[in-house]
């Protein structure tokens, strides 16, 4: 499609040269117990077409009735991405013909969402973006392709496909940035800060469980360039269903470099939907958007005109959480933490976590420790996020107090911790079945002290003149000999006190 | 006893077989004899469900025979128009591309008279997809009118009007979506309602034109279709457009019969060009009975009726483009050309070609093209301004009478296969019965005599504001009684017998 075959420009380039215009359109799927339009379950995971009806099979003559808890959770993300909340508007249908959507339209909204011109400020390295959001509109999901046989997983070449409406009717949030301009660099940040601010905001108000790896949260990503000293904006591409934070900035960062060597080699970008590679980092053209589809959108009239009534939208405003701005912000004075570390946090995922440990009895320090220490090494190292290790934040608690009152020392609980993701039990129960409890009773702890005295001459008589911070190395032969399970601090104060210098 | 059974009214049925005289057995049993005799010549009948009637005959005498408490139409027999969804029978449409098609569900009107008590002998003719004035739409075939078999029984709803004007079935339903239960009840001498939009349920009545639709009674009498009219109306939560508000007194309206102090309203754009002489002299001699009877009668002027049709023929063919898509060969219906070479998309078109009759193609295309973008606002918009200026008209018309009242449709029936090839001339047939649609208001049409020309019956359309649908049976109630006192017995005594009856 692109009248270029020059390959892409490296990232530094291309922002000497460009400047990109980003937009974000994130759908949503609310967390109700039933669909936007039926009664069925909106349960992720069940058997296919098991959560069915004439309604949300679209069976002719069959009728839609409006989901009030669906109609609620979006006014309360509107009002919480600040927006102002329509008086009256109404349901459209969006017709076009595809096999996973039951009626071959879809309800959704047109020119009167229910939430317009908010904005959601998000940080970046200490500065404050404002994104500008311009609708919040609630529509129905479509079912679920699989195509089976090709190679592409897409239709075409398929040898047959199969289609699951348990998602069909599932409501939809869609929520629309206004074009965002002057990030520059920042732009692949900026885009994936937004979404998971989006996420917070969204999982704080209790909308949603908005889980991107399952599907219930799902962003597309549009990205044009525009030459620096330029107003005019470009073409832009539209990356769908970018299922990932990472993946939203990385690719925001293809899509500028990609751009930038099709302009660069005097090419044109083409207006089009473009699929993101998870393994590749890169995107590749989809269908082409150059040839507008016609929806023919009008009002639907199965369904009857929303208008809010203004007490109930107060009231709704008056039940809206913090926001997770404010709250990171409250967390952080409470918990004595610097910019860069509470950052740190944020990217980690760690938060709620941290919280919750801290809510279930940790004091913050050991909490915060344990959480961006140890387990976060461990969810680097399988590639999963914290929250999906399998540790509570209970377990995490319990931990730290064993470390507290001196039964376990780090290098023990790091044991203990290993155990419990192992999926060996309760903390208790991996210290008792490993034997992790500390040696601190003086019986056999001294024992060890004298045998590392008797064997290290040298360093206990430089103890004995004085030079008390070469203990350090008997402190350390005590541990070798223990396996680590000494209580270090008991045995630094045995070897200063055999050697008379405590 | 069998074709004696036949002549009844519903009330009377209702009444026999409460008392024993008669049981809910033989009453089906001479309707299903009565159908074997003369369907062969109306073909009114597209499925005649003989085994299901007696089965449901015979629960509701057991049910008798229990004691049980049962409405005033248990044990009555009833045909239903083929929009409706039956769970036991198929439902079609009319249409080649339901061919078979048994829906898993009931539709609420069909659900609330089954418990009701009401036997259904089968389902009736249509135009395909309800679009048509004369049933000659149907893919299976046209009904004949049982004045005159040469002649259309009205449409779309023809079937129903025809196995009710033939003694096959003592009530049936229908739907008026332009006048598709007025106009049949006018061509075949019965009486037809269309309660107000909203005021019946559409749930499981397949959609022609879904901010239209109203499903309605047929009956031989006024007060039988009142009774009908109540047996089935009233709040569906499963219809967002349903009203809920009580049902208006209709059956206490149709006994009461009076219409002293009544003002009544003259269309005055109803009438000249185009209207039979012999309808136009009905009317007015049935205007004059109505004065007689105490009426108050004065003209009204409705300016913006002339533009109730092609507003109308915007309105429903856009909502048709929409609420057709879903007949597209992957759930259920008729499914061709799946040969394993063809695609998805291509296996849809060859059916829709296939499926759909020309007249239901026809609308299709006209709707999809008044919906594109770039024409919506010429087309769909506009047409929904003349929407609202109807209304108003109807607003203003009804500060200063109680009803309106008009002919029914301009002619009497028509030949079968005069208008077939000529839509606008069909188009026609429902210039008097649109407006009321378009507003959503409540109408009904009651013979008032024998066309001089013809010998064909004429229809007495009667209007009332929404919610206010009793007043059509008041005043139907009040002619009928008058007409079959000045006649020496109903209309429908006089009309020629039919087959094997003769």
């Amino acid at each position: 499609m692109s009248t270029t075959t020059t390959g892409p420009m490296g990232y530094d380039e291309a922002l000497e040269a460009y400047e990109p215009v980003l937009g974000l359109e994130t759908h949503v799927e609310l967390g109700t117990a039933s669909k936007m339009f039926c009664g069925c379950s909106t349960t992720f995971g069940g058997e296919p077409n098991t959560q069915v009806c004439p309604v949300c099979l679209g069976l002719p003559g069959a009728l839609p009735v409006a989901n009030a808890a669906a109609i609620e959770y979006t006014i309360k993300i509107g009002l919480a991405l600040n927006c102002s909340i329509a008086e009256w508007c109404r349901f459209a249908r969006k017709n076009y013909f595809y096999p996973d959507m039951p009626k071959n339209f879809q309800i959704s909204q047109y020119d009167e969402p229910l939430c317009f011109d908010g904005y959601l400020d998000v940080e970046i390295d200490g500065r404050t973006v404002r994104v500008e959001i311009e609708r919040v509109h609630l529509e129905e999901d479509t079912g679920k392709s699989l195509h089976v046989g090709g190679s592409t997983g897409r239709i075409h070449g398929a040898d047959y496909s199969l289609v699951d409406y348990n998602r069909a009717g599932i409501p939809l949030v869609e929520i629309v940035t206004k074009p965002i301009v002057g990030t520059d660099r920042l732009a692949p940040e900026v885009a994936r800060a937004y979404v998971t601010e989006l996420r917070e905001l969204v999982r704080a108000i209790g909308a949603s469980d908005v889980r991107m790896e399952e599907g219930s949260l799902r962003c597309d990503v549009n990205v044009s360039l525009m030459p620096r000293g330029s107003s005019e904006w470009g073409t832009r591409s539209e990356t769908k269903n970018v299922n990932s934070l990472r993946s939203v900035e990385r690719a925001v960062r293809s899509e500028i470099s990609r751009q930038a060597g099709v302009l660069a080699a005097g090419g044109r970008v083409v207006q089009e939907t473009r699929h993101f590679h998870e393994d590749t980092g890169e995107t590749t053209s989809g269908r082409s958007k150059e040839e507008a589809q016609d929806y023919r959108y009008f009002p639907e009239p199965d369904l009857v005109p929303i208008a809010p009534d203004r007490a109930w939208v107060d009231r709704l405003r008056t039940e809206l959480p913090e926001p997770p701005s404010v709250r990171r912000r409250r967390l952080q004075a409470e918990w004595g933490l610097s910019d860069l570390d509470m950052a740190a946090m944020h990217n980690a995922g760690a938060i709620e976590l941290v919280e919750a440990t801290i809510a279930a009895g940790a004091p913050a320090a050991d909490a915060r420790k344990w959480w961006m220490g140890e387990l976060a090494r461990r969810a680097n190292e399988q590639a999963v996020e914290l929250v999906e290790l399998p540790v509570t934040p209970a377990q995490v608690a319990r931990v730290a107090q064993l470390v507290a009152s001196g039964s376990l020392n780090d290098k023990l609980a790091r044991q203990v911790l290993e155990g419990v993701l192992a999926g060996e039990g309760e903390p208790d129960k991996v210290v008792e079945a490993r034997g992790l409890a500390i040696v601190s009773d003086d019986g056999a702890l001294g024992d060890v002290v004298d045998q590392v005295i008797a064997d290290n001459p040298d360093v206990a008589d430089k103890i004995r003149g004085g030079k008390v911070a070469a203990a350090g190395a008997l402190v350390g032969a005590v541990m070798k000999a223990t396996r680590g399970q000494a209580d270090a601090g008991r045995a630094r104060e045995l070897i200063l006190e055999r050697l008379g210098v405590s | 006893m069998s074709s004696d059974l036949t002549r009844k009214s519903a009330a009377q049925l209702g009444e026999l077989i409460a008392s024993g005289e008669t049981s809910a057995v033989e009453v089906a049993q001479a309707h299903l004899d009565r159908i074997a005799a003369v369907d062969p010549e109306i073909k009114a009948f597209l499925h005649v469900n003989a085994d299901g009637a007696l089965e449901q005959a015979r629960a509701v005498d057991a049910r008798r025979a229990a004691g049980e408490e049962l409405g005033p139409l248990a044990g009555v027999p009833i045909a239903h128009k083929d929009v409706f969804t039956t769970r036991d029978q198929p439902t079609t449409c009319g249409s080649r591309i339901l061919e078979g098609w048994r829906p898993p569900y009931d539709a609420t009107v069909t659900a609330r008279l089954r418990a009701a008590g009401l036997v259904i002998l089968g389902k009736t003719n249509m135009d395909e997809f309800a679009m048509g004035s004369s049933t000659e739409n149907s893919a299976y075939g046209v009904t004949h009118n049982p004045w005159d078999p040469s002649r259309v029984p009205g449409g779309s709803s023809g079937g129903s009007s025809a196995a009710v004007a033939a003694y096959m079935a003592p009530l049936s339903t229908g739907t008026d979506t332009g006048g598709s239960i007025r106009q049949p009840a006018a061509v075949t001498g019965i009486v037809g309602t269309k309660p107000t939009y909203g005021g019946s349920s559409r749930y499981g009545v397949v959609a022609f034109a879904s901010s239209l639709d109203s499903p309605g009674p047929f009956g031989r009498t006024v007060l039988d279709t009142a009774l009908l009219h109540e047996a089935f109306a009233g709040h569906d939560p499963m219809d967002a457009t349903s009203i809920d508000a009580p049902v208006p007194p209709v059956v206490e309206a149709a006994r009461r019969a009076d219409v002293d102090g009544l003002r009544v309203g003259v269309v005055r754009e109803f009438g000249g060009e185009g209207y039979q002489a012999g309808v136009e002299q009905r009317f007015r001699e049935t205007v004059e009975l109505l004065e007689s009877l105490g009426a108050k009668v004065t003209e009204v002027s409705c300016p913006h009726f002339a533009y109730a049709l092609p507003a109308y023929y915007l309105i429903a063919p856009s909502e048709v483009s929409s609420n057709l898509a879903r007949f597209d060969a992957m759930r259920y219906g008729l499914r061709l050309g799946d040969d394993g070479t063809r695609s998805a998309e291509e296996v849809m078109s060859l059916t829709r070609e296939a499926g759909f009759g020309a007249e239901v193609k026809r609308r299709i295309m006209l709707g999809t093209f008044a919906l594109s973008s770039g024409y919506y606002d010429a087309y769909y918009g506009q047409a929904q301004k003349v929407r609202t200026l109807i209304n108003r008209d109807f607003d203003a018309a009804f500060e200063q009478v109680d009803v309106l009242v008009s002919p029914t449709t301009p002619t009497t029936a028509f030949p079968i296969g005069e208008r077939a090839d000529d839509p606008m001339a069909m188009y026609l047939a429902d210039l008097c019965t649109i407006p009321s649609d378009l507003s959503g208001n409540a109408a009904i049409s009651v013979p008032c005599g024998l066309s001089p020309e013809d010998g064909l019956p004429v229809g007495f359309q009667i209007m009332a504001p929404p919610l206010a649908d009793d007043r059509l049976y008041r005043v139907g109630a009040a002619v009928e009684a008058a007409f079959t006192d000045r006649w020496g017995g109903p209309l429908l005594d006089t009309a020629p017998e039919l087959g094997g009856a003769r």
